[in-house]
């Protein structure tokens, strides 16, 4: 037994020896994975960058085990994802995984950025680290974007519509960049062709390339050490002393740093499995039939908060704010390191870093909140779904009954909420007259102003009056009525004429 | 010293003897740099057509891009209200599928005078859908609102909506079509120019009218 044993050793070690004079790789990628590291960044902090290696490989496997049914044309696209999803056997499970781990690793990427950040680890000598970070954060995004270009249902068509409109935004070139993003006239079978090319060539290989050189990066300069509170960076003396460090307390990367990688990087993947088998795959939604208008589209999960951006902007400023911003964050993102090289590095001592990401932080939550639900889009059906309450109703008089006729038939709900159902665009109406009097509310009906339509030319004398004096009960909880403080003082010709009144405004704009 | 020099340029050759200058200019280097020539040559002219490719979308004559198509019957769109129409794009190609297919918004004034408009929103291009009894288009995307004749009431676009030319042809109504609408490719970009919009006037502000 011992014999064989001993026979088999020294036949695997020839075969080894064979294959490694041969190739000339296992050694040196050997001794790059032993490669010794302080042991204090041995830390479950350090995970993220080789989970989000991981979830990239899964979505390179999922991705091609994909396309071997994905039919990247126009008029297939949108049937053989169903096909997918219905008649290929674990198809719906492989778009599944495809999607969540595609969801999975923009938070991944942002996590290891974030923490990155507040380490201070960008600075000397990881410099350029950083900077190819920041290419393969984009080109992560760039993938998502021609991800949900795959997905070609409605929210892709139209998310593609959005595109070209803000490429047309570019002053000179916008019409030249709105073809060349389409790839022709308008959005067809050669917009869903280029996007497959950068989805599936061109943004993986880069993807893959630069995670490469970040890699590589990484064994060169060894894993950043964990930062401590007044130990500062300097150009003339971090490298001998994270030799020292490494040289008094190294322990070789794997196994006894790489262990809390490996099973990171497991759980990360299990909580992926369970994600795609218990939610399942995103979509498709309606096939994409540009004469299907009966839809509210809107953009997957990350880009949700450019949505909301967009949606609150001013005219005026969102050409200049749509071309300046973009360029200015990224350009930030890629001098940081530039900037800040030295100096200190932990936390407790960067206060504008913690702020930076707080506000960040919470300015990006705010907005891809605000994206789920949209307040600033009409709720388009309210006005024949959206019952009034029956309480606005009673003890009204008939008059004010045709004006709750008036409100429902003219769409105010669309914006407007009452008891808590319409639209959020403008303020909720249940206590409308209790901050406006009855000549405001006149006003702001027929001339609008403040973000609302004009309602002179859709409304004649009569429903306007109508709709007013409904409008006029609204006042919450038994408040009492708005009072127009100047009133008293020109008691003597105003007193006792609203109806003239509003006939003879509406009148104004016929 | 550099009139030795055949190339006084070479100043790493400063503290060679003659003999390993000469070296330095061997036939192979010579055949190397003119080789590298030569290639950099070719891949010049290889990229015209490579970009030419490329870049083919983008040089494509505005005059190319769409041409008369008629979308429906004249009296189809009763005056006095506004009409979903359908067409198929003129500019479609063989694999556009479902997507060849455009909607668009028309509003007959009166019996000669029509208002064709597009179906995108000028703030980003959604689709815009009309409201009859308000009188209003409605934009799901962002909450856009434009009046029945196409000009901007409210929400964030800067513009009325997008207009297509039409004419009377015989009985039916013909649009000029082709580009997808946008504030760079508009539908008729000709006729109406971009109107960037005013600053809010006084008397449509909500708080401070006087009766």
């Amino acid at each position: 037994m011992g014999r064989l044993n001993e026979r088999g050793t020294s036949t695997g070690s020839k075969a080894y020896a064979w294959l490694e004079h041969r190739l000339g790789l296992i050694k040196p990628l050997t001794e790059a994975a032993e490669h010794p590291t302080p042991s204090n960044n041995a830390s479950w902090w350090y995970v993220f960058g080789s989970a989000a290696t991981v979830l990239l490989l899964l979505q390179v496997v999922t991705g091609i085990l994909l396309a071997l049914v994905y039919s990247p044309s126009a008029s297939e696209a949108w049937t053989s994802l169903n096909f997918l999803n219905h008649n290929v056997a674990l198809g719906w499970y492989l778009r599944a995984l495809h999607g969540w781990g595609s969801d999975f690793m923009i938070a991944i990427v942002l996590i290891h950025m974030v923490q990155v950040f507040l380490f201070g680890s960008y600075k000397f000598p990881r410099e350029l680290t950083w900077i190819v970070g920041v290419v393969l954060l984009l080109l992560t995004l760039g993938m998502a974007f021609t991800g949900q270009v795959m997905r070609f249902d409605q929210d892709a068509y139209w998310g593609l519509g959005i595109g070209a409109s803000i490429s047309s935004r570019i002053p000179g070139i916008g019409a030249q960049l709105v073809h060349m993003v389409l790839g022709g006239p308008i959005i067809g079978g050669a917009t869903l062709s280029r996007f497959f090319t950068l989805h599936v060539f061109v943004i993986p290989g880069l993807l893959l390339a630069g995670v490469g050189v970040h890699v590589f990066m990484v064994l060169r300069h060894g894993v950043s050490d964990w930062p401590m509170p007044g130990r500062l960076v300097r150009k003339s003396t971090y490298e001998r002393e994270y030799h020292e460090l490494t040289e008094k307390t190294g322990i070789p990367f794997v196994p006894d740093a790489a262990w809390k990688d490996a099973v990171f990087a497991a759980a990360i993947l299990f909580a992926v499995m369970a994600c795609a088998f218990f939610f399942g795959p995103f979509g498709p939604g309606g096939q994409p039939d540009p004469t299907i208008i009966q839809t509210a589209p809107k953009p997957d999960f990350a880009f949700l908060w450019i949505y909301a951006v967009l949606a609150f902007l001013p005219p005026n400023l969102e050409t200049p704010v749509l071309l300046v911003a973009p360029v200015l964050g990224i350009a930030a993102m890629l001098l940081l390191p530039l900037i800040a090289s030295e100096g200190e590095r932990h936390w407790a001592r960067r206060p504008v870093a913690v702020l930076m990401v707080s506000v960040i932080a919470v300015t990006l939550g705010i907005f891809t909140r605000l994206g789920t639900y949209t307040p600033w889009s009409p709720i388009m059906n309210a006005w024949s779904s959206d019952a009034v309450p029956v309480r606005y109703m009673h003890d009204r008089t008939p008059l004010e009954r045709e004006g709750a006729l008036v409100l429902q038939d003219k769409q105010c709900r669309s914006c407007h909420s009452l008891d808590g159902h319409g639209g959020l665009r403008g303020p909720e109406l249940d206590s409308v007259a209790s901050r406006m009097t009855e000549d405001q509310i006149v006003r702001q009906v027929l001339q609008g102003g403040g973000n609302m339509p004009a309602y002179g030319n859709a409304l004649n004398p009569s429903e306007t009056k109508a709709l007013v004096s409904f409008l006029m009960t609204l006042r919450g909880d038994g408040l009492q009525p708005a009072i127009d403080a100047s009133r008293e003082l020109t008691h003597t010709s105003q007193v006792g004429a609203p109806a003239s009144h509003v006939a003879g405004n509406s009148t104004l704009k016929p | 010293m550099s009139e030795f020099l055949k190339y006084p340029g070479e100043s790493s050759n400063d503290a060679l003897p003659p003999e390993g200058k000469a070296a330095a200019h061997t036939r192979r280097a010579f055949l190397f740099k003119l080789a590298v020539g030569m290639n950099a040559v070719v891949g010049a002219v290889l990229a015209v057509p490579l970009f030419g490719y490329l870049l083919g979308p983008a040089a494509k004559k505005k005059s190319a891009a769409g041409t008369w198509i008629s979308i429906g019957d004249v009296a189809d769109f009763p005056v006095g209200e506004t009409r979903l129409a359908e067409f198929r794009s003129p500019v479609a190609t063989f694999d556009d599928g479902e997507t060849a297919k455009v909607s668009c918004w028309v509003r007959r004034v009166s019996a000669q005078k029509f208002q064709v408009f597009a179906i995108n929103c000028a703030h980003l291009g959604c689709p815009v859908r009309w409201f009859s009894e308000s009188k209003l288009f409605l934009c799901p995307c962002h909450g856009g609102a434009y009046y029945e004749d196409g000009s901007r009431a409210s929400g964030p676009p800067e513009r009325g909506l997008f207009e297509y030319r039409y004419k009377i042809a015989g009985n039916s109504l013909v649009i000029h079509a082709g580009d997808m609408p946008t504030l760079a490719t508009q539908a008729s970009c000709k006729d109406k120019p971009l109107v960037q919009i005013a600053p809010p006037t006084p008397e449509t502000r909500s708080t401070t009218w006087e009766g």
